[in-house]
């Protein structure tokens, strides 16, 4: 199958490599480059599990051709924390109890920082709304909306 | 159109565990050098936290802090037999286990203690804060960490345990059906109210009010993940969900999250829960398995309520708004 | 979440250090940073990926197999069928004595429902597995079938499945598990009312997040690690050790680390035929399910027909309760023999009842086998039981709440699968869930207690 060479920072590093023509980004973070904080429920563009941020935009990685990604930023839930220290989403989402077993959390937080970062007081009527290309099967969603909000309070406490 | 309001009301129970071929797990607990205490299961966390319920039954039992326990699971090459997780059986079968294989270590730990302190085992106890002292004389102690060394380096011994629980196999009775099919049983009552638009037949959930007993709450934080979980998919079994909406035909079978339908986080209904302990005699500190009960009263109360705003019975689930609107047609054509 | 402390307190000590307290998992430090590991999580070189040829039809005769175009197929390392497969005959709970054998990993003669696994192809990419697969020739000759439960029951039928002998499994108790305890019919012949109502359900999805499968490495000793999302470990080694004719010294599972399972996890389908497909090629192997293979080919909870005839007195008083409970298994066993007779103990729901007839019976159809999923046996059982008693309570124009008051067990109540009542906290919850939904209710009822007075 045809090589193609693709190039792109994730998470602020430069990464380069050779992927098959079609691969999705997806696998080649998965596969390649060793980032699997993004997560294959579907692959089908249905369930939000592998949620990543390209170019500040929220993007389904596996509906996203890995060739595409030439010269653009990417950011996943598994390069988030800067040194150690926790994002006040990742922060909200252990106090909140918002993850069970775990699968959609790094989709969720990628929809909810995508979210905070163009609206930093959202609704809970904004918060459904960015989550809502997002499924979890274990929590009912009440603790992960409720996880946002406290990740913009805490936000905008820390900017006072 | 009008919206019709009603609320219904059901009531539950469910058993913890299962009858098949008896129902097994074990646990092995051995200390490190330093007195940290590993917990060696093949038992699965689904998600629920059966690691972290682990730690807090083999903490509490041993006498130490929840962080200084470490949960090795689930490799069959290294953790003792488990039965698996499911019929809720996780918190009750392997939290006997690890407490009998936590008491085990814990009283080597209290002997090599004795020994150090010149005293007799019976007449030690733990602080739970990483020290084991002479009851009645909290200065004369030693840490835990000294004892673990001790055994290691001093003593030569083993501080460590072994864990069994088996419920035994239960053959039912061919004429009569008499069995034991599984032990303690958890319980609840739930009432919903809904909003019935009787031109749709589309159901809005107004409120949903859960009461469980769990046995003992063990972790509350973790207990509530479970029942604020399976009350939203006991409202999405009831209104939702299928993979053959028009069972027995095959047609309209959804394959991905866009045709399988669940409720969203747009779509969640207001939810209380009140949780009642009444601690099972035979569980791990009093506990029952919540995990599978949690998602059932829910679906049978909304049947109810449905009825009660808009009078007809839906008595195939999921009760769709089509399934509704069909009832409403043909009661006005009757 | 609130919790009410004043209910049962004298049987509780609140004494407890580390339990009881609401402390942070472990686990979601991993979670909420993408670093807890799952069995997908893992990448080897040179890994085959298995991709399952699945039969288009809901029963069917196999004329022939024709794999010479996949097998040209560029990628493929390998095509597997049922001559292939050590011991390719198997049921889950033979484990436990629990048969007939009825189930083929790979289909031989017969596919017996639209899904079954025929054919397996390896090849290095997922793209090459998928393409060669839809090259694979599968000649059948399509049989009838039946899809539902009173079809399946009907007679002259056609036999969904021969290792059964007929469409329903046969318990040692004949064709249903039975429950029986006083007289129903005298039960009847006392009471006020009767209602007879039946009661259904569609199959339903555990729609785990992360879907079912495994990963397997050859460790070059002849032995092989399989990292599985199962939720069951040695379940699993020990079927696999039966249908591979391995022992199970040579078998290495390592799991426990789970996107969600909800009970669909609990079949082996996916682990068997990796760790095949590993020992024959020498190459790590990944099986994954797609999730349309997790929702129309992963067992789901089964479709029931329920039909509860009660008995009941104008006081409120339930007399008689027969049940006839109907699972529709699917081709295959998998766990439902066990479920309908959990459903069996589980009747008649937490009341006592003086006369109880129970017939649960476990029927297959060339649907997609069902199996566990939260709440198996108890979850339909409770639909049906629950609506039931709210009908009831009308006919008899009684508050659907008091009437349950009436009828709700007690300690040391006898159930109809005789076993005395311990631990009962039914009338507590419903004491609860009356003060807090603001449902009035006579004042002797909030009186009440699951405790007996001796």
């Amino acid at each position: 199958m045809a090589k193609v060479p693709v190039q792109f920072t994730l998470n602020g590093e430069e990464k380069a490599d050779f992927v098959d023509g079609g691969a999705t980004l997806l696998k080649v973070l998965r596969e390649k480059v060793g980032d699997t904080s993004a997560k294959a429920g579907c692959q089908q563009g249905t369930c939000g599990s592998c949620s990543v941020i390209i170019d500040g935009e929220l993007r389904l990685s596996c509906l996203t051709l890995a060739e595409t990604c030439g010269g653009a930023e990417i950011h996943t839930t598994g390069g988030l924390a800067t040194d150690g220290v926790l994002h006040p989403l990742q922060r909200a989402f252990m106090d909140e109890f918002a993850a069970q077993c775990g699968f959609c959390t790094p989709g969720m937080i990628m929809a909810a920082k995508v979210l905070l970062d163009r609206n930093p007081n959202p609704s809970h009527e904004d918060v459904v709304e960015a989550l809502s290309g997002n499924v979890c099967r274990c929590t009912g969603y009440e603790p992960i909306i409720r996880a946002v909000l406290t990740a913009a309070r805490s936000n905008s406490q820390n900017a006072a | 159109m009008t919206i019709r309001r009603g609320r219904g009301v059901a009531a539950v129970n469910y058993p913890t565990g299962m009858n098949l071929g008896g129902d097994p797990s074990q646990a092995l607990v051995h200390s490190t050098p330093t007195g940290n205490f590993m917990v060696t299961l093949s038992s699965v966390d689904l998600g629920q936290g059966l690691k972290q319920v682990m730690a807090q039954i083999c903490a509490e039992t041993i006498g130490v802090k929840t962080e200084q326990v470490i949960i090795d699971t689930a490799d069959t090459d290294t953790g003792p037999h488990c039965m698996g997780t499911f019929a809720s059986r996780g918190t009750h079968r392997i939290g006997n286990a690890v407490i009998q294989a936590a008491r085990e270590a814990r009283q080597v730990m209290l002997e090599v203690a004795a020994e150090a302190l010149e005293v007799d085992a019976g007449d030690l106890d733990t602080d739970g804060d990483g020290n084991i002292h002479v009851k009645g004389a909290p200065q004369k102690s030693i840490s835990i960490f000294d004892t673990a060394l001790m055994a290691h380096f001093k003593l030569g011994r083993s501080i460590s345990g072994r864990g069994m629980f088996l419920v035994p196999r239960s053959y039912p009775e061919v004429e009569t059906g008499a069995m034991k099919p599984s032990t303690c049983y958890a319980h609840a009552c739930t009432v919903a109210e809904v909003d019935v638009d009787d031109e749709t037949g589309e159901v809005t959930v107004i409120s949903m009010k859960n009461v469980f007993e769990i046995g003992r709450a063990l972790n509350p934080k973790m207990v509530e993940q479970q029942l604020v979980g399976g009350s939203w998919m006991g409202i999405s079994h009831a209104l939702y969900e299928t993979t053959e909406p028009y069972y027995p035909k095959r047609d309209h079978a959804g394959t991905d999250f866009n045709e399988y339908l669940m409720p969203g986080p747009g779509d969640i209904a207001p939810t209380e829960i009140i949780v009642l302990e009444r601690p099972a005699e035979d569980g791990p500190y009093g506990a029952k398995g919540p995990g599978e009960m949690c998602a059932n009263p829910q679906i049978p109360a909304l049947a109810n309520a449905i009825f009660d705003a808009v009078g007809v019975r839906i008595d195939m689930m999921p009760i769709t708004p089509e399934r509704i609107l069909r009832a409403l047609r043909e009661k006005q054509a009757a | 979440m609130k919790l009410a402390k004043s209910y049962f307190a004298d049987q509780r000590t609140d004494d407890l250090k580390e339990l009881g307290q609401g402390l942070p998992r472990s686990d979601v430090p991993g979670h909420v940073t993408g670093k807890t590991t799952y069995f997908a999580d893992r990448t080897f070189p040179g890994m085959l990926y298995l991709k399952m040829v699945r039969s288009p039809h809901h029963h069917a005769r196999i004329r022939s197999v024709d794999l010479s175009d996949a097998e040209k197929h560029p990628g493929v390392h390998r095509i597997l069928t049922h001559k292939d497969i050590p011991h390719n005959l198997y049921t889950i709970l033979i484990l436990i004595q629990v048969g007939p054998e009825d189930e083929h990993v790979l289909a031989e003669d017969k596919v017996r429902w639209k899904g079954e696994a025929v054919v397996a192809v390896l090849a290095d990419s997922e793209r090459a597995a998928n393409e060669a697969a839809a090259k694979v020739k599968v000649d059948y000759e399509v049989l009838p079938d039946v899809l539902d439960i009173d079809s399946a029951l009907a007679p002259g039928a056609p036999i969904v499945n021969e290792h059964h002998g007929q469409n329903y499994y046969m318990y040692d108790s004949g064709q249903s598990r039975k429950v029986r305890y006083g007289d129903v019919e005298k039960g009847f012949a006392e009471a006020d009312h009767i209602l007879e109502q039946t009661y259904y359900s569609s199959p339903i999805e555990q729609a785990p997040m992360e879907t079912t499968g495994c990963i397997v490495t050859p460790d070059g000793n002849d032995r092989f690690t399989c990292y599985t999302n199962t939720q069951a470990m040695f379940f699993t080694l020990d079927n696999t050790s039966i249908i591979l004719q391995m022992p199970g010294h040579k078998l290495h599972m390592v799991g426990g680390t789970v996107g969600g399972g909800f009970g669909g996890k609990v079949d082996v389908t996916v682990e068997p035929i990796a760790i095949l497909a590993a020992k024959l090629t020498g190459r790590p192997v990944s099986f994954i399910y797609g999730r349309y293979e997790e929702m129309q080919i992963s067992s789901p909870r089964a479709a029931e027909k329920i039909v509860l005839k009660d008995g009941v007195m104008k006081d409120g008083r339930i007399v008689a309760r027969q049940v006839w409970g109907y699972t529709d298994a699917g081709a295959y066993s998998r766990h439902s023999p066990y479920g309908a007779q959990k459903g069996a103990a589980h009747y008649p729901g937490p009341y006592t009842i003086p006369n109880v007839w129970v017939d649960t019976w476990c029927v297959y159809t060339n649907r997609t086998p069902s199996s566990a999923m939260r709440g198996f046996g108890v979850t339909i059982a409770d639909f049906a039981l629950e609506v039931q008693m709210d009908k009831l309570a009308r006919l008899i124009g009684m508050d659907p709440l008091e009437f349950r008051f009436i009828n709700a067990y007690r300690d040391g109540d006898m159930k109809a699968h005789r076993q005395p009542t311990t631990g009962a906290a039914l009338i507590e919850c419903m004491q609860e869930a009356s003060r807090v939904a603001n449902w009035p209710i006579a004042e002797k009822y909030l009186e009440m207690s699951s405790y007996k007075e001796v």
